[in-house]
């Protein structure tokens, strides 16, 4: 039992805590899991020091039967991308409890515990060495998520929980499959067992197998990213969801799918990776530019903020099949990017909704003059976001975007158009908001940042300026985890040659 | 050296005042505002002192700023004669335009937050100028993209100054593009984006390889200028810009940012030499500009509308010159535009000022005497910008002339009728303003010595600047070996032809609008068409609004989002397959029941699929 263990049952035994505690003191619940969520981040930081030491490598690893018929192990461990995503997780839990605090006043205690139980299967997702290990993982995220949205969401929330379900559920159920028919081939779970009977030729796929597995598990990620066209569900659960919720989704969830093409698309498939990379390419493009003119119209905050995810997102799909090392550094350093900046707009959106009860932008103008404060962040964010030098979404879009030009200048020169149309749609979004003269209905209700939004808002702020300035705080760990990536996909590749032509 | 002082210190400024500003007294604002300019500027000048002769790239690596693969991107700064020349104009304009602001602010409300964008500013333009790497320089390039949007939209409750900020950053966002596909090409080219890299590659390339992808490079980075530096078809936010308090029309929209493609077109001269289609379309561009604009400032009413285009088309002119390899004359152009266009502007807010906030010059005329001193430095503007002879704007205006005559004819004559135009719009803003009577309603009066203080500066610099800083002989080491060595030396008849289009200009604003008023009007009426088109800015913006803003925002609304996205995708794909496959609507009910009882069903039949699924599996084996 190491430390990585001790974060990945942290959560867990958190959320049985929190159900143990007395329903009717709402202040000792929020107070206690925001302690443990606080303490369960700084476990997590310890993890950081040992993976960065060896990125290249998996470290903090934990392999053990956990059942023995089918052969299912405990097999978790680290590399130099998937620490950050475990922090990631970590990080946006305790701010998202804080986030709730006041928001969150009926069924208090169920709330913060699937907050944690989510964590639970995020960081599980992340850390996950064994494919039913991570199956299991996958889907456990999906439950406390369902319920933020369909009991705590807004109106139409059972629809936006349901429409939510069945599109992940859709694609699980294609991975389970594909896991299951590996299984039956490789008679193993393990995941760098598998690896390793690909890369010796134990384990071989025809081209058929290869390409209908690829599809299986790139459709169940595909979902969850979402790519263009399988997208509709994301802004619906947006706009239904909690804050916390929406924090969440954004910010950590929807990089399980890009995670997933990551760690398994790539290197288990990397013929097919490179076979269909050319469509995909195409899909991640259209979303880059569909999703940002779709978001430019939109009437509601939180739908403009979800479109502009899909749009985000493509930029990172569309990194992670350059296959250069560029393309894959500035996917996952976006991965992290989005994160933090979409987190804070949807932070954001809901500290204005606190505010005025309403999501639509008409009913906003003039923010700026009675909320200086929260006019400056919500600034800043949106630079974050549409990709201002010095802050941290510039970094990963210019290394996509370089990757993609590497590869072909016409897919760089289509995805761009992204960057311009992200400035439409922000700076409008800002100017309907916060500029103009303030109607007396939002001036009542429009009081600045207090202490609680300040202290959920400033770390993810410090980290935009932070990951813009010095990207050499993250880069490194990053690129050498890739760089194992392009490795053993270029090696797999001369292993199936060498098969074929035995 | 530390040069990182040099935009640290307004950023310093910037960073105090922003998070102070709220508690502090106007007097602390302005002493940490203008102070640390000041101090930028006098660590310029020690810095260049220090560094004297400069013949050689002085260059200070700080950190890595991202590494990737075989790319490295370091925070360098660097400073060459180029530099330092943009380093004095930058620091030097910008103090003086600083202290000018103090008294032209003092009255607005958010002094301090005008002072913190300016001074933000401050730092993004020193950035730009002093980046050893195409990155370090696109830094700059977007944070004094940024400074400009929050400055023109500085008075937010007013739609228009929202509308033209965003209009600026977008329009530039749209030139940016071309910018970042320039360095894309140029990391897939060269693998690197360092200066003394890429240019030092790009000698020994063979031509039959590069000359595609260089000429692609530079008119990317073309596309690039025409953004920042307001050039066909990018120049329309410029104009608009004007919405902006008047000193940032002086610092942004003249003296600096907006001379950030032409600073950035002969840092790359090197590439720029390589492809010479593209230095003909730089010229073109350039000069059509130039035309473009100078006729649309023939007729504004608004003095600084009148001064934009008139930034506009002599931007034109810088590019002229950077098209016909004259890259030493249009920075040279571009140093004495800052002074008089700075001065130009200054003195127009000035006016404005006295006048209470009136722009338009219909409302104005016959201030020569209540404002004597703004006349004064105002009709030294006028002339130095019309090419007088021995004022600063007459030598710039000469080389960038003589180049054109070197080159090709119809290009020189079509740049003497401009600047004949440039003196005839610049006289009649100053006729309509300063003579005649005075036809508004305030009380016009002078301003105080801070503002007037730094107008009788540039005033000096506008008089003797040119003759005062020979900026292309101190240019000589930076595009030496570039630039194939051109004599420069023209006759006498030349410089007298080329000086005659500047007095010509002067003496018929001077006809029209002083010694027969009434005239423009008898002009305006029997050209009515032409004045139109004109007034209307050759219905520019509409047509681009038309062809290009409301279709793409019509089809998003109307087409993308209602039809492919609710309509097919959602409705169509998505509730027709799960609604018969899962019979939704049915399912919806159900869990709307909404018991935790349903959902322990729905796990425990999901957990009993899976464990029966891996025995068969299992015992399959």
């Amino acid at each position: 039992m190491n430390l990585l263990d001790l974060v990945i049952a942290a959560p867990l035994a958190g959320f049985f805590l929190t159900l143990a505690l007395p329903k009717s003191n709402a202040s000792l619940i929020k107070t206690f899991t925001l302690i443990y969520s606080i303490a369960v981040f700084a476990g997590s930081l310890l993890l950081v020091g040992t993976a960065l030491d060896r990125p290249s490598a998996m470290t903090w690893v934990t392999d053990t039967p956990w059942i023995s018929t089918p052969a299912i192990r405990y097999h978790v461990g680290m590399d130099g991308v998937s620490v950050w995503l475990v922090l990631l997780s970590t990080f946006l839990t305790p701010l998202s409890i804080l986030l709730s605090w006041k928001y969150i006043d009926h069924r208090v205690k169920e709330f913060f515990a699937f907050l944690l139980l989510l964590e639970f299967g995020l960081v599980g997702v992340f850390v996950s060495l064994d494919l039913f290990l991570f199956y299991v993982f996958w889907e456990i995220c999906l439950v406390p998520m369902y319920f933020l949205i369909g009991i705590w969401g807004h109106d139409r929330r059972i629809y936006a929980a349901v429409k939510f379900f069945l599109y992940t559920m859709a694609g699980s159920v294609l991975m389970l499959a594909a896991i299951l028919y590996l299984y039956n081939k490789s008679g193993t779970f393990d995941y760098p067992a598998m690896l390793t009977m690909m890369q010796t030729g134990k384990l071989s796929l025809t081209h058929l197998e290869e390409t209908l597995l690829f599809l299986a598990f790139f459709f169940a990620f595909a979902i969850k990213v979402p790519l263009f066209p399988l997208h509709t569900w994301l802004p619906d659960a947006h706009v239904e969801a909690p804050t916390a919720g929406s924090v969440m989704l954004a910010a950590v969830m929807l990089k399980m799918g890009t995670y997933g093409i990551l760690r398994f698309c790539l290197p288990m498939f990397p013929n097919s990776s490179k076979e269909n990379a050319n469509w995909i390419i195409i899909l991640a493009i259209v979303g880059i530019i569909y999703g940002a003119l779709v978001a430019m119209v939109q009437p509601n905050m939180k739908k403009l903020v979800a479109y502009s995810s899909v749009s985000h997102l493509g930029f990172v799909v569309l990194g992670l099949f350059s296959g250069n090392q560029w393309g894959l550094d500035g996917a996952v350093y976006q991965m992290l990017n989005h994160g933090i900046s979409t987190g804070a707009l949807f932070m954001l959106v809901g500290f204005l909704y606190e505010r005025q009860h309403s999501l639509e932008i008409k009913d906003y103008g003039g923010v700026a003059t009675p909320a200086p404060q929260l006019s400056t962040v919500f600034l800043v964010t949106t630079l974050a976001s549409i990709g201002m030098p010095m802050l941290n979404n510039f970094i990963g879009e210019y290394l996509v975007l370089q990757g993609a030009a590497m590869i072909n200048i016409w897919w760089a020169v289509f995805a761009a158009t992204g960057v311009i149309l992200s400035a439409c749609y922000m700076l409008w979004l800002y100017q309907r908001t916060f500029f103009g003269e303030t109607p007396e209905s939002v001036r009542h209700h429009m009081h600045d940042l207090g202490g609680r939004e300040w202290a959920c808002i400033l770390p993810l702020v410090a980290l935009m300026i932070w990951m813009g300035v010095y990207a050499q705080s993250f880069l490194p760990s990053i690129g050498a985890s890739n760089k194992t990536i392009l490795d053993r996909t270029t090696m797999t590749t001369r292993a199936e040659v060498a098969n074929n032509g035995r | 050296m530390q040069l990182w002082l040099i935009p640290l210190l307004p950023l310093a400024g910037a960073a105090i005042n922003g998070f102070t500003g709220r508690r502090t007294s106007k007097t602390v604002q302005s002493m940490i505002a203008v102070g640390s300019v000041l101090l930028s500027f006098l660590w310029v000048i020690k810095t260049l002192m220090a560094l004297m002769p400069i013949e050689e790239r002085y260059v200070e690596h700080y950190f890595t700023w991202m590494a990737s693969g075989a790319l490295q991107v370091g925070v360098d700064l660097a400073v060459d004669r180029l530099t330092a020349v943009m380093l004095c104009v930058v620091t030097g304009i910008g103090t003086l335009i600083h202290i000018y602001a103090t008294g032209y602010m003092h009255d607005e409300e958010g002094y301090y937050r005008f002072f913190a964008y300016l001074n933000l500013f401050m730092f993004f333009m020193l950035v730009l100028v002093l980046g050893g790497n195409f990155l370090l320089l696109f830094v700059g390039w977007e944070g004094v993209g940024l400074c400009s949007y929050l400055l023109i939209g500085f008075y937010f409750l007013k739609k228009s100054a929202s509308d033209a900020g965003k209009k600026a950053f977008i329009v530039n966002r749209i030139g940016d593009f071309g910018f970042s596909l320039a360095m894309f090409l140029i990391v897939v080219t060269f693998g690197t984006l360092d200066f003394p890299t890429v240019f030092a590659k790009v000698q020994e390339l063979p031509v039959e390889h590069s000359a595609g992808i260089i000429t692609a490079i530079c008119l990317l980075l073309l596309v690039g200028a025409t953004g920042k530096s307001a050039q066909i078809p990018l120049y329309v936010w410029l104009p608009d810009a004007m919405e902006g308090p008047t000193p940032v029309s002086a610092l942004i929209h003249a003296a600096t940012m907006v001379t950030a493609g032409v600073y950035m077109c002969s840092r790359s001269a090197a590439l720029f030499m390589k492809a010479p289609i593209a230095m003909d379309t730089v010229a073109i561009v350039g000069l059509a500009t130039a035309v473009l604009a100078a006729t649309i400032g023939l007729v504004q009413n608004d003095i600084k509308k009148v001064y934009a285009y008139s930034t506009v088309s002599q931007l034109g002119y810088m590019f002229l010159a950077v098209g016909l390899g004259a890259f030493s004359a249009g920075i040279y152009h571009l140093v004495t535009h800052a002074f008089f266009k700075a001065l130009l502007f200054l003195g127009a807010g000035s006016v404005i000022h006295a006048c209470h906030h009136e722009q338009d010059m219909r409302h104005m005329g016959g201030l020569r005497k209540k404002i004597p001193h703004t006349f004064n430095v105002l009709l030294i503007a006028a002339l130095a910008i019309a090419g007088f002879p021995f004022m600063s704007g007459w030598y710039s205006k000469e080389e960038i002339l003589g180049a054109a005559h070197h080159h090709h004819m119809w290009m020189y004559w079509v740049a003497w009728t401009t600047a004949g135009m440039t003196a005839f719009y610049v006289f009649r803003s100053i006729f309509l303003t300063f003579f005649g009577e005075y036809k508004g309603h305030a009380h016009p009066h002078e301003s105080p010595w801070t503002m007037i203080g730094p107008l009788y500066v540039l005033a000096i610099l506008s008089v003797a600047g040119g003759y005062v800083f020979n900026i292309p002989h101190i240019l000589e080491p930076v595009f030496h070996g570039i630039v194939p060595e051109g004599h420069t030396e023209h006759s006498m008849a030349d410089m007298i032809l080329g000086t005659s289009p500047g007095l010509i200009g002067i003496f018929l604003a001077y006809i029209v609008y002083a010694a027969k008023p009434g005239m423009a009007d008898s002009i305006k009426e029997s050209f009515s068409g032409v004045y139109n088109l004109l007034y209307n800015k050759y219905f520019v913006d509409e047509i681009y609004d038309a062809t290009i803003v409301h279709p793409i925002e019509r089809t998003s609304r109307n087409f993308l989002w209602k039809v492919v996205d609710a309509g097919i995708i959602d409705n169509g794909i998505v509730h027709g397959f799960s609604g018969s496959a899962f019979n939704f609507g049915g399912l919806l009910r159900h869990l709307q029941s909404g018991l935790i009882r349903n959902y322990a069903a729905w796990t425990v039949v999901g957990v009993v699929f899976l464990l029966s699924a891996l025995t068969a599996l299992g015992g399959g084996r």
